[in-house]
């Protein structure tokens, strides 16, 4: 943003002692429109999981508010101001009506180093992969409280295990970040980005067969970390009636919600940017991107529509998986996920010197791997193409009416 | 033991005494547990019973016979048409009424539609305690179908009062069987193949059921269960088979043991398997029945007051939750002097509160749903 801070100062012919106040105003903005698309997202989200859902289990869905329901979350919203805010008597007021904060900055903080296409970023931190793992520990403390104060047994429940599972999960999600570290040389995000091309083989998930199998930990050990399911232990309805924010009602309910759909948004943008080329329009070189009001909107595009991919088949797992039991949850995370994370750092590092002094050997790992995961998504759809197919229901549902 | 004894004993022995019910979502209607538990691991779940006690035994000695029938629905909603089928059964044999064979093949039809209902919500809502929400809402779906079936049969959707005394209420109506038939080539195999695909062999609902609560064959016959909750412990036992009643000797049939599937013999997980494949069995015997049905009439001629003579009379179906006796005891009069309903649901709990001891705070949730309890049938 400090691009943009300093071209406003020309056109604006601000004195050079002023650039403090101008920085401040345009991250403010900034902050407003970050928010802005983060709750958008959130809200039209909750509605496409809904008619997603709805879908797969040949219901209709929210279909009532605007076109197609595509304004229910509005709906949902406004009900949820208007509802009373409810404290239980018994339970501990300061820490009851704080938790909901910490879960919910510790969402939006990310939106500080996710980017939004080339230069249009918070801050391009050089630390960006550590500050985005420790911004999102947040959310275990405001769970943690939230469970805690509520003072009812369920939620402590809930609570006790979203933490263990959290705190378990970031382990194996630092590490596959690390993997793919190693090979790119830089933790900001945006220097993953311009690392990468924007041609598939030259997207990092791709580099090397370490970093495939980074992408899948990743991916996984993120649904853990946001209570998705299968991993929605700690808000799991059938066990614990509703988890941690049983007692919530209200907008602070709401609050909890948000954070969950936008986290959606933050798993498929930091896998987008991490693994899957970001920006990056195929055959532009990055430095061209940063320059053409245009290519950065494509880039947008581009960065939107991969996250919302990865967006969408996150919603499609969590409609088709049951859950797992903690000890299994716990068994996976310390037994496979991190000695595989372990693993796969040492074997990067190896990789990377060789393919320093073999750069076609580089080449060609790419494009096998490019091959196979072709071939793992064709199998997968092969294995699902009966869903799409082979629906009995033509004949049926005339006289079901 | 009363409550403040067990609070005292959980929490002196340092352990959290959770309140599971009457309105959890997982108790499927008004069940209470009392569960201690240290932090996910459970010591005792201890049953409580009767918040849905409604006395309909106690109904039945001011009812006459015929007009008892409609409350024998709402001992269990989920397969009412065995509760009909039992009492009625138990009342023709007071009287001594031969039913005409249609009437049978009528009744054997309602009931195996309703097995499959009550089945379909059976594996569908252990799918949706596991975590998985579509596949409940599938079989909710063909459900819809049985419903508009049954609809067709007698007007009711959930509580039929379709079978009288000596027959049933209504012949076929028509275009009935084609529906019916259609029905069946769309659920076997095609729903049942869908379903297992899509849950059925799914991993992780295959490692959260195999190996969770295992009930041996020795064990289950001590604890009194009945249906596929003791055919799943590899008892072979199934009133249709070995206590023949209706017109089931004319049919051909297996009867789908728990053979240790994925894991132990009586998992979870065979308790969920054998009511699939009971589903797949009861579409050959619906497809066998519409084979077979006769011509002829559907109600025998029966008193239009019915005084049975003094004397006693148990009256037994497999129904969707195991043996469902109606016991009748006549003094000759109008009324029954004494009713007692036998159901599995209330025999399940028992085998609840013994196996809970050990189990984590989800496998109850697991082993509830297995059971397949439905809780107006326990408190009736």
């Amino acid at each position: 943003m400090n691009v943009y801070a300093q071209t406003l100062m020309e056109w604006l012919k601000v004195p050079e002692a002023y650039l403090v106040y101008v920085r401040i105003g345009v991250f403010f903005v900034y902050a407003l429109v970050a928010l802005t698309f983060g709750a958008l997202f959130a809200g039209v989200t909750s509605w496409y999981e809904r008619r997603v859902a709805a879908r797969m289990q040949s219901r209709i869905g929210p279909n009532r508010v605007g076109p197609q329901g595509i304004l229910q979350w509005l709906c949902d919203g406004v009900k949820c101001f208007l509802k009373e805010d409810l404290v239980p008597k018994e339970a501990d007021r300061p820490l009851f009506r704080l938790a909901p904060y910490p879960v919910f900055i510790g969402i939006v903080s990310t939106f500080v180093v996710l980017p939004f296409s080339a230069t249009v970023v918070g801050s391009d931190l050089n630390v960006g992969l550590v500050y985005l793992i420790a911004i999102t520990a947040l959310v275990v403390a405001g769970i943690l409280m939230a469970g805690w104060s509520s003072n009812s047994k369920w939620t402590l429940l809930g609570g006790v295990r979203s933490a263990a599972q959290m705190v378990s999960y970031e382990i194996p999600l630092a590490l596959s970040l690390l993997v793919v570290v190693v090979p790119a040389g830089t933790l900001s995000l945006q220097g993953l980005i311009r690392f990468q091309g924007g041609a598939p083989w030259n997207w990092l998930v791709f580099q090397s067969p370490m970093t495939f199998v980074a992408f899948f930990l990743f991916f996984t050990s993120a649904l853990a970390e946001g209570n998705r399911t299968p991993f929605d232990l700690p808000e799991a309805e059938s066990e614990l009636v509703a988890g941690y924010n049983t007692e919530y009602s209200g907008l602070r309910f709401l609050f909890f919600f948000f954070a969950e759909w936008m986290n959606l948004y933050v798993i498929g943008a930091i896998v987008t940017a991490v693994f899957l080329g970001g920006w990056r329009i195929p055959g532009v070189a990055w430095q061209r991107q940063a320059g053409s009001p245009l290519l950065e909107l494509v880039g947008f595009a581009l960065y939107l529509a991969k996250s919302l991919v990865v967006v969408n088949v996150i919603i499609w797992l969590r409609w088709t998986l049951p859950r797992l039991r903690i000890d299994q949850l716990m068994k996976m995370c310390w037994k496979y996920f991190v000695p595989i994370g372990m693993v796969s750092i040492v074997l990067s590092m190896l990789f990377t010197a060789l393919v320093t002094a073999v750069p076609l050997l580089g080449r060609i790992t790419s494009i096998g791997l490019l091959v196979l995961g072709g071939l793992i998504g064709a199998a997968l759809l092969r294995r699902t193409a009966y869903a799409f197919s082979s629906f009995p229901d033509k004949p049926y549902f005339k006289w079901m009416v | 033991m009363n409550l403040q004894d067990i609070i005292v004993e959980a929490e002196g022995g340092q352990q959290m005494l959770l309140n599971m019910g009457p309105q959890h979502p997982s108790t499927h209607g008004v069940i209470r547990f009392l569960v201690k538990a240290d932090g996910e691991v459970i010591s005792e779940a201890i049953p409580v019973v009767g918040y849905l006690h409604r006395g309909i035994e106690k109904i039945a000695e001011s009812m006459p016979y015929a007009g008892f029938i409609p409350f024998t629905d709402r001992v269990d909603y989920l397969a009412a048409m065995f509760c009909n089928h039992a009492f009625v059964t138990a009342v023709e044999k007071l009287l001594g009424l031969e039913v005409p064979r249609r009437a049978e093949y009528l009744r054997v039809i309602a009931d195996e539609m309703n097995r499959i209902a009550s089945h379909l919500i059976a594996v569908g809502s252990m799918a949706m305690d596991i975590g998985a929400y579509t596949p409940f809402l599938h079989g909710i779906r063909e459900r819809e179908i049985i419903n508009d079936l049954t609809e067709m049969l007698c007007g009711g959707r959930l509580t039929y009062n379709y079978m009288r005394i000596g027959g049933v209420s209504r012949d076929l109506p028509d275009g009935f069987l084609k529906r019916l038939k259609g029905f069946l080539d769309r659920f076997d195999p095609g729903f049942i193949n869908e379903f297992n695909r899509l849950i059925g062999g799914n991993e992780i609902l295959v490692r959260r059921c195999a190996h969770v609560a295992t009930i041996g064959a020795d064990e289950a016959m001590d604890m009194g269960l009945a249906g596929p909750n003791l055919r799943a412990s590899g008892v072979s036992w199934d009133l249709r088979r070995d206590m023949p009643y209706s017109c089931y000797p004319d049919l051909e049939f297996d009867v789908p043991v728990g053979r240790g599937f994925r894991g132990s013999l009586g998992d979870s997980y065979d308790r969920f398997m054998v009511r699939i494949l009971e589903m797949s069995q009861s579409a050959r015997l619906l497809r066998q029945a519409i084979e077979k049905l006769p011509d002829g009439d559907i109600q025998a001629k029966a008193p239009r007051k019915i005084k049975p003579p003094a004397g006693e009379s148990y009256g037994a179906v497999e129904s969707a939750r195991g043996e469902l006796g109606f016991y009748l005891v006549s003094d000759g009069g109008e009324t029954p002097l004494r009713l007692k309903i036998r159901t599995g649901s209330f025999s399940a709990m028992w085998a609840i509160h013994r196996k809970s001891a050990g189990c984590m705070l989800a496998d109850l949730v697991v082993l509830l749903a297995s059971a397949d309890i439905v809780a107006p049938e326990i408190d009736r």
